[in-house]
């Protein structure tokens, strides 16, 4: 018997600690394919951040590191100035990347770090209990804004990617998503160029995949999907913002 | 020199000449100079270093070091090796620049949130900078934990000649560097986080066993005429130095006076200050700033004697001819008492 579909070998022969439907089991997936592809498990470093991926280090069978909320791509910056062949990727959420860690985020990214971020946008701080985050959407529903978020008092989503992509040290800046086959073939794309960019020592790669949280969305999982992809994607346009092997977009 | 690999910094008075120094020197000798977006940003890049397995180190003054003390707490529950310079400045908040020693208890006791020490080490001399350097470096690859030299912006600004001892770098081995396995062994994870309340609690007594040993083996402490003294001074740092010249104003006038001066703050060197005071009648603590060691030191001779203090904060420094003031004043006092 032939065997069509196996855990990639990157990947740690344990059970995951996320709900239900969400994507981050997808997305780790697809990173431990990429390294598999590679040939680059012993070779790679990844930095795991504060939030649901937090125990992200019992997932991937590389060395991995975890860092304090936000600091991610400082930690890994101090990884791969330290062993400039490694490959090192940190995996972070929106409430660690684009609030408390905004300023290491673009100041990895503003020196052209060569390292790759893998970032689960899915609009929500999961691990506390589902409260606003820097991405959340106006008039979103969550723990901290009851009412909806109101951009009055709130202020507004940040657009990571459109930001990243301004930066001259930036060499990759793509937003994916996580909702269907196709998308999910793409993000795969997506992660195996930022990965290859280190490779070519390119610079800072991002890749952006729109997630769900279906728990603290309060929806179903297929629910979770429809939403994502009625509400998320409107307001985040999937694409390539930035890209240095195509002469940037 | 001591096998340092790499320097993460940012600007602050009065410690940015050794980030001028590494952005020069690091270079050259094939290691890492980065200015960091931040003091957080800088030891993170230190916790990363660290967890690849190459010597590391970062320096800040007083409020770069609140900033720090989160990465700092994760480095040592993470049980990584690295080496912090704190060039002590006035505070609290934004205070001043010029040199103090209000960061004792920070340094000692609360350099971050948890249950954890950090080797601090206590200069009193360029010299001593250069040497105690080397020192923490071997203290905290041996130890696995962070390390600290409190100096203060008297030291940080002061030239002085310096020989360069001998290099030998003592870098062991790190088997639990997350530097990659190569395929060759299982993942290494540099990791802080223990949900389970066992698992913490028993990772946690076990660092404080390492400790235990620590506070056996490392204590150091500088004598200096203690033998038939009565009046002890205790300070560490620039403040041993004017110490230093009081206890010798006084002998010269005949007042039977000696200094001990603490080199590491942790571990404290309590059995030496006991062993040392033990014949003398009053302990003055001398330090820069309203007197934090001066409760360490109480605590080694377990309040048995009266320990004084005298001390200055915000930058200004107490001469030698005021601490001798301090010294005939006890001398008075106790040769009327006795």
């Amino acid at each position: 018997m032939t065997a069509v579909f196996d855990r990639p070998k990157s990947m740690r022969d344990v059970t995951m600690h996320y709900c239900p439907g969400c994507t981050h089991g997808i997305v780790h997936r697809l990173i431990c394919e990429v390294i598999d592809e590679m040939g680059i498990e012993g070779n790679t470093v990844g930095v795991c951040p504060v939030g649901c991926s937090v125990m992200a280090y019992d997932y991937f069978n590389c060395d991995m590191i975890e860092a304090p909320h936000g600091r991610a791509p400082a930690v890994a910056t101090g990884v791969k100035r330290s062993l400039p062949d490694r490959f090192v990727f940190t995996y972070q959420g929106d409430g660690d990347l684009a609030a408390i860690g905004t300023a290491e985020t673009v100041h990895a990214a503003a020196r052209g770090e060569n390292i790759t971020v893998i970032f689960i946008n899915n609009t929500t701080y999961g691990m506390t209990g589902g409260q606003m985050a820097p991405t959340t959407l106006p008039g979103q529903v969550t723990q901290t804004s009851p009412y909806g978020r109101d951009t009055a008092v709130q202020g507004y989503p940040i657009r990571v990617c459109e930001m990243l992509a301004t930066l001259d040290g930036v060499a990759l800046a793509e937003r994916v998503s996580a909702d269907c086959f196709a998308n999910v073939k793409k993000a795969k794309k997506a992660i195996a160029k930022a990965f290859g960019n280190q490779k070519e020592k390119r610079g800072f790669s991002i890749v952006e995949v729109l997630s769900t949280c279906p728990t603290n969305w309060g929806l179903s999982p297929v629910e979770a999907l429809e939403r994502l992809r009625k509400d998320c994607i409107p307001y985040y346009p999937l694409g390539i913002y930035k890209d240095v092997t195509q002469g940037g977009e | 020199m001591a096998g340092c690999k790499s320097f993460f910094g940012y600007p602050i008075t009065p410690q940015t000449e050794i980030s001028a120094y590494m952005a020069k020197r690091m270079p050259k000798e094939g290691g890492v100079f980065l200015q960091a977006e931040s003091e957080i940003a800088a030891v993170n890049m230190v916790l990363g270093a660290a967890a690849a397995g190459v010597r590391t180190m970062t320096s800040s003054s007083s409020p770069g070091i609140s900033l720090k003390s989160e990465g700092i707490s994760y480095i040592a529950g993470s049980d990584l090796p690295c080496v912090i310079i704190n060039v002590q400045r006035g505070g609290p908040g934004l205070g001043g620049i010029q040199p103090s020693q209000a960061d004792y208890w920070q340094a000692t006791r609360a350099l971050g949130h948890g249950d954890f020490h950090v080797l601090v080490y206590a200069p009193a001399s360029v010299q001593e900078m250069v040497d105690l350097v080397i020192e923490a470096f071997d203290r905290a690859d041996e130890y696995r934990m962070p390390a600290m030299l409190l100096a203060d912006g008297m030291l940080g600004q002061m030239m002085e000649p310096v020989t360069f001892p001998e290099v030998k770098k003592n870098v062991p081995d790190k088997p639990w560097a997350t530097n990659g396995h190569q395929g060759k062994r299982d993942h290494n994870v540099a990791n802080s986080l223990f949900l389970s309340p066992g698992d913490l609690h028993s990772k946690v007594v076990r660092r404080f066993e390492k400790y235990k040993e620590i506070e056996q083996k490392l204590p150091k402490a500088e004598t200096y005429k203690t033998e038939d003294a009565d009046i002890i001074v205790t300070a560490y740092g620039a403040a041993a130095r004017i110490a230093r010249s009081a206890v010798n104003m006084a002998r010269k006038e005949g007042i039977k006076a000696g200094l001990i001066r603490p080199v590491t703050l942790y571990p404290f060197p309590k059995e030496i200050i006991r062993k040392h005071t033990e014949n003398a009648k009053e302990i003055l603590c001398v330090e820069m700033s309203m007197g934090q060691m001066v409760e360490d030191v109480r605590l080694s001779v377990e309040c048995k004697k009266p320990v004084r203090f005298y001390g200055k904060t915000g930058g200004l420094i107490p001469e030698p001819a005021e601490v001798f003031e301090q010294i005939k004043r006890i001398e008075k006092r106790i040769g009327g008492a006795y």
